[in-house]
């Protein structure tokens, strides 16, 4: 995870809940569902620090595949720039009555 | 169809508790996600972008009523209402939950099924004809051999972990509907010329991904007592030869082109000649019992012709086109196989909602002596429903939105999954096969344009069996955004072929453009009776590229 090429900033930490398998994303107190509620960081030691906090995540069992994601910088929920992330973070583009899209209406 | 004898009964059950104490394990943090992820991929439990994804085995694609109610049911329980039927003829709920797991295999056991060996670097769930049983042009039914070789395979402890997957088809009639060729090891049963006797012609080395080859043959007549015993042989040379360095070179398909199939095929007889056949080999005794699941049904005397079938086409044009495309040829007179298409126009290919599984469970046990089968073309077959009783099952289909008339055509399309759920996606391959439905939707145009295989993989891996689709449609990412190559020429049956690349890769939106571009070169250039294949074939790749060009010109 160390290793890991860092994204362009801003960006969040996007994961797979362990137990559930469902996309969470990284907030100061923990792990959200909620997209909107993502901690965004805007500067390298911020990103850095989601980084380590993903990978002790990983090791705790607490999550899967933590992976920090480079944004658009855009009002309301935050959006992946690649739209592979953007995917993930969102639901399938073809079902969007599920996911995150449909969850909380983005 | 077979049913679980004590034996199966408690080897998938000691799996479910075994599985159950792993997910403990790991959900506690006693395993590492790097020690569970092998043992959950045995029982066909992945990561997937959103969810994890549980894959659950068809042997053969033969599912009965109580089985089609219990996955509706641990859909709308424990998943999101629906399944997606794959190429490889299982079924995927994309969005189960680690901790769930476990019960959701105990409600499988329960009815027969199981997950194990959906996934992992072992012997994979055994294909076989659709029409297996009851097609016209059958030499002997492939379900008992396909059921010992799921018998045989089973947690067989010298090929539990060989160096990469390993895929087997099985069919047994003279055309060839299982996309054999694009298997690790194919078994077709054939009638030997001079003697009369039955036996299995063995092909070696198909594979589709990153680098697809065809199968070749590695035995011509094969008595079929010695079957066990030669399988045996190929697998252990392929474990003991197979490359374990590298992922993307550890397949059969590269053991055969590495060495040639003339070394590979000497090797397997000389291992073959060692091994003891009376051990090796089924026991005549069970062989017989696993036959004996496979009965024909008991089916009427029936004429013929259905004169009810025939005055309900004449009165309802839709009906008609349903009887001219869903339905196939069966042995007995007065009985059909009926293809249920999961292609409904910009429908999800392969999906399936809880209702629609229940429904076609009812259909099944009303109108097929309570057998359905999937097809590697993601569709669902009754395999012996009474020509009479059509009419009636068209209207209980057409209710759930499963009497799409177009199996065969141009709308019949195969995707994987792509982006908008597997993680190993470059992009997305089902909005690509719904625009290409909304733009063909027309029956008319279809039934004009005929026999036309589309085929959809979100990346290289080519789950969606593009290199062997007629149109073959591969997502990639290029600078950044999604990217689709166009191949042409693929064939998946007994005149196997790979398509050829016909230029740089396109924008999303300009691929039904493309497609139609490639249409309308064979509606102008096709000879009469022929089919796009044919046409193809017979230009050869050049008018194609150049009507090809015209938008890949216009795109750069
Ligand atoms: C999590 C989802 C999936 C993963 C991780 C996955 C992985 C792969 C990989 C890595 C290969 C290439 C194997 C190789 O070249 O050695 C492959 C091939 C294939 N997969 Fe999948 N796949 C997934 C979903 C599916 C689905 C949904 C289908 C059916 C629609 C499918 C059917 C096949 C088939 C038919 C092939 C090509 C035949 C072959 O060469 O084995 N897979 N898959
Ligand atoms: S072809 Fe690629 S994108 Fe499609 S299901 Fe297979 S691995 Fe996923």
């Amino acid at each position: 995870m160390a290793a890991a090429k860092r994204p362009e900033l801003p960006a969040i930490l996007i994961a797979n809940d362990l137990r559930e398998g469902e996309v969470v994303f990284a907030t100061l107190e923990g792990w959200t569902r909620d997209p909107r509620r993502a901690l965004v960081v805007q500067d390298e030691r911020a990103a850095e620090a989601l980084q380590v906090f993903g990978a002790k995540e990983f090791l705790r069992a607490k999550v899967v595949d933590p992976q920090l994601v480079a944004i658009e910088s855009a009002e309301g929920a935050p959006r992946p720039r690649h739209y592979r992330e953007a995917l993930r973070a969102l639901g399938p583009s073809v079902r969007p009555d599920l996911g995150k899209q449909a969850d909380f209406q983005i | 169809m077979y049913l679980y004898d004590e034996f199966d009964e408690r080897l998938v059950r000691e799996r479910v508790a075994q599985f159950a104490s792993q997910v403990e394990r790991r959900l506690s943090g006693a395993l590492t996600e790097d020690e569970f992820r092998p043992l959950r991929l045995k029982n066909g439990l992945y990561l997937q972008l959103h969810s994890y994804m549980l894959r659950i085995a068809i042997p053969y694609g033969a599912l009965n009523a109580r089985q089609l109610r219990r996955l509706a049911h641990i859909a709308d329980v424990h998943d999101r209402g629906y399944g997606h039927f794959t190429t490889r003829t299982n079924l995927q709920f994309h969005w189960a939950k680690l901790k769930d797991v476990p019960s959701v295999l105990g409600l499988l056991a329960d009815v027969g099924m199981h997950c194990i060996q959906t996934s992992g670097n072992c012997i994979r769930n055994v294909t076989a004809d659709p029409f297996a049983g009851v097609a016209f042009d059958e030499i002997e039914d492939p379900r008992p051999v396909a059921e010992l070789i799921r018998q045989w395979s089973s947690l067989h402890p010298e090929f539990e972990w060989l160096a990469r997957k390993f895929k087997i088809a099985v069919s047994g009639a003279a055309q060839d509907r299982t996309v054999m060729k694009s298997h690790d090891l194919g078994v077709r049963i054939v009638r030997d010329a001079a003697s009369g006797a039955i036996g299995y012609r063995i092909l070696v080395g198909g594979g589709l991904g990153r680098s697809p080859m065809e199968a070749q043959v590695l035995r011509d007549f094969l008595p079929r007592e010695d079957l066990l015993a030669f399988l045996e042989a190929a697998l252990r040379v392929y474990n003991l030869a197979g490359r374990r360095d590298n992922k993307w070179k550890a397949r059969i398909k590269f053991l055969v082109l590495d060495i040639g199939v003339e070394v590979f095929r000497a090797r397997v007889e000389e291992e073959f000649a060692r091994i003891d056949k009376t051990k090796a080999n089924a026991n005549p005794a069970e062989e017989a019992r696993i036959a004996s699941f496979f009965a024909s049904p008991p089916y009427e005397s029936l004429p013929e012709i259905s004169r009810s079938l025939e005055q309900a086409v004449a009165r309802d044009e839709e009906l008609a086109r349903f009887v001219g495309n869903n339905l196939t040829r069966h042995k007995r007179k007065g009985y059909a196989a009926l293809t249920i298409s999961l292609k409904a126009i910009g429908g999800i290919a392969g999906d399936i909602s809880s209702g629609q599984m229940r429904a076609v469970a009812d259909l099944a046990e009303l109108y097929s002596f309570d057998e359905a089968r999937v097809t590697y073309a993601q569709n669902l077959v009754l395999p012996h429903v009474r020509l009479d009783d059509v009419p009636l099952i068209f209207a209980r289909l057409k209710e759930q939105g499963l009497a799409t008339a177009n199996v065969g055509l141009i709308t019949d399309i195969i995707s994987c999954p792509g982006l908008d759920y597997c993680a190993l996606a470059t992009a997305r391959s089902i909005p690509i096969a719904q625009a290409l439905s909304q733009k063909f939707a027309d029956p008319a145009r279809q039934k004009d344009i005929g026999e036309l295989s589309i085929k959809i993989s979100g990346c290289v891996n080519a789950c969606g069996h593009h290199h062997v689709g007629a149109i073959g449609i591969l997502g990639l990412e290029k600078k950044g955004a999604e990217s689709y190559q166009i191949t042409l020429g693929g064939e998946a049956g007994d005149d196997y072929a790979l398509g050829e690349l016909l230029g740089p890769g396109l924008p999303a939106e300009k691929v039904p453009e493309a497609v139609e571009r490639l249409v309308a070169v064979y509606l102008a250039r096709r000879e009469a009776g022929e089919n796009f294949i044919e046409t193809t074939r017979r230009l050869g790749l050049a008018p194609f590229k150049t009507a090809f060009k015209e938008i890949a010109d216009a795109v750069a």
